[in-house]
């Protein structure tokens, strides 16, 4: 039936177009209607913004040789280039019970099924369908999404599930004993293959300790602005990471 | 209503268009309950208004296309709005002697119909509503019945052309 879904999408396009028609239109009437002294301020925070960030890039250069070199050392495998397209959401699922949204990138753009979405703040989710012109996105919130995790303070592994609600994962399976704490950062393991490894997904809100339950409750906050966010981000892995033997000496073999 | 049978083709199927665009309308998803069923609500309506045109099997149609349209399983919208539609063309003589808020009562009963039709679906292929949360469309649906029927009464008789 994908096929023919597919094909369809289409029709679903059209739709989906006359539905954004208002919210074009309020873009459009907010561009021509600015005035001079809001462009202008916005002028110079963005500059100013520039500014900080150039500077933070200033060393990032070094940082960065210096994490390859040392991951030569260790004999890791090396950082995946990865390119990014800007996609803009033009439509929620209708569904009140899944959290799936709708973006202007479908496969005539080269979006695959399972591809990572993030916004500017951390990961959105992953495309769980496509057709030409468009593609369904399933959100991390969603009740039927889990995403492997780590803490970013200490590596911890998780997996933090959605339970149906935009402000909130669980992560799942937490023991007792764990080193978790309220604000640690949860960022994607990239265990499970499918999203990249490194991203921020969500920041711990709240660490229960029931000495009734076998594990701890653990509830998290996700960091990308998932009813807010309009442009996001597509990630596309060029090389995805090959698999190779290794050697008692902890040398690469030869293929 | 009027028992005019000479329906404007166009108007019937620009109506289904425009539900549908409605019915995919972004909504916050905190508010994506209070959605009306408008399709439904329309198909109610027709079925009506012009029941010996309209039944069961364009019930079915237009509920294939919402299915492709909002991306649910194929054949959940055509099931519910079938049995909906049934039930519309068994009633619709008394129905339509009703004053507008019994009728209202009424359009609560079968869109309730529907979303439990909807909600069986969703608990066969994933996460469905724990509670009766999922009629609070049919509630919603039910309080602009009123002001839809008026709407397309007036538009309905304005447009019939007697080409058919």
């Amino acid at each position: 039936m994908d096929p023919v879904r597919a094909k369809l999408g289409l029709i679903t396009h059209s739709v989906y177009w006359v539905t954004n028609l208002p919210s074009d239109f309020g873009d459009w009437v907010g561009e021509r209607f600015t005035s001079k002294q809001d462009l202008l301020d916005e002028n110079a925070a963005l500059k100013e913004e520039l500014l900080i960030h150039k500077r933070k890039v200033q060393q990032m250069a070094s940082i960065y040789a210096e994490n390859v070199r040392l991951q030569q050392l260790m004999n890791s495998s090396e950082r995946l280039n990865e390119r990014v397209v800007v996609a803009e959401i033009f439509g929620v699922s209708p569904d009140p019970l899944a959290h799936k949204v709708i973006i202007n990138k479908g496969s005539r753009d080269g979006v695959y099924v399972g591809q990572p979405l993030v916004d500017a703040d951390g990961l959105m989710g992953q495309v769980v369908e496509v057709s030409p012109f468009s593609s369904h996105v399933l959100l991390i919130t969603d009740s039927t999404h889990a995403i492997p995790v780590h803490i970013n303070r200490n590596g911890v592994r998780a997996v933090a599930e959605g339970v149906g609600d935009l402000y909130q994962l669980e992560l799942r399976h937490v023991s007792n004993t764990v080193d978790i704490q309220e604000g640690d950062l949860l960022v994607s393991s990239g265990l499970g293959q499918r999203f990249p490894a490194g991203y921020p997904v969500a920041i711990v809100d709240t660490v229960v300790h029931d000495p009734g339950q076998p594990f701890a409750r653990v509830t998290a906050r996700p960091m990308a602005q998932l009813n807010r966010s309009r442009h996001v981000l597509l990630v596309f892995n060029e090389t995805r990471p090959k698999l190779e033997p290794i050697q008692s000496d902890g040398i690469p073999a030869k293929p | 209503m009027e028992f005019q049978q000479n329906p404007n083709i166009v108007i019937v199927v620009l109506s289904f268009f425009l539900a549908l665009a409605l019915s995919v309308l972004p909504l916050p998803l905190n508010w994506a309950w209070f959605r009306p069923e408008f399709v439904a609500l329309l198909v109610i309506y027709w079925v009506m208004a012009l029941p010996d045109r309209m039944g069961v099997g364009m019930a079915f149609g237009v509920g294939l296309v919402q299915d492709v349209v909002e991306n649910a399983v194929l054949g959940q919208h055509a099931l519910a709005l079938v049995a909906v539609a049934y039930v519309c063309v068994l009633s619709y003589r008394r129905i339509r002697n009703y004053a507008l808020w019994q009728q209202s009562a009424w359009v609560f009963v079968l869109i309730g119909i529907h979303q439990l039709f909807c909600n069986w679906v969703h608990s066969l292929t994933g996460p469905a509503s724990q509670s009766l949360i999922f009629l609070v469309p049919a509630l919603v649906s039910a309080l602009i019945w009123p002001m839809m029927l008026i709407a397309m009464e007036w538009l309905r008789i304005r447009t019939q052309s007697s080409r058919f």
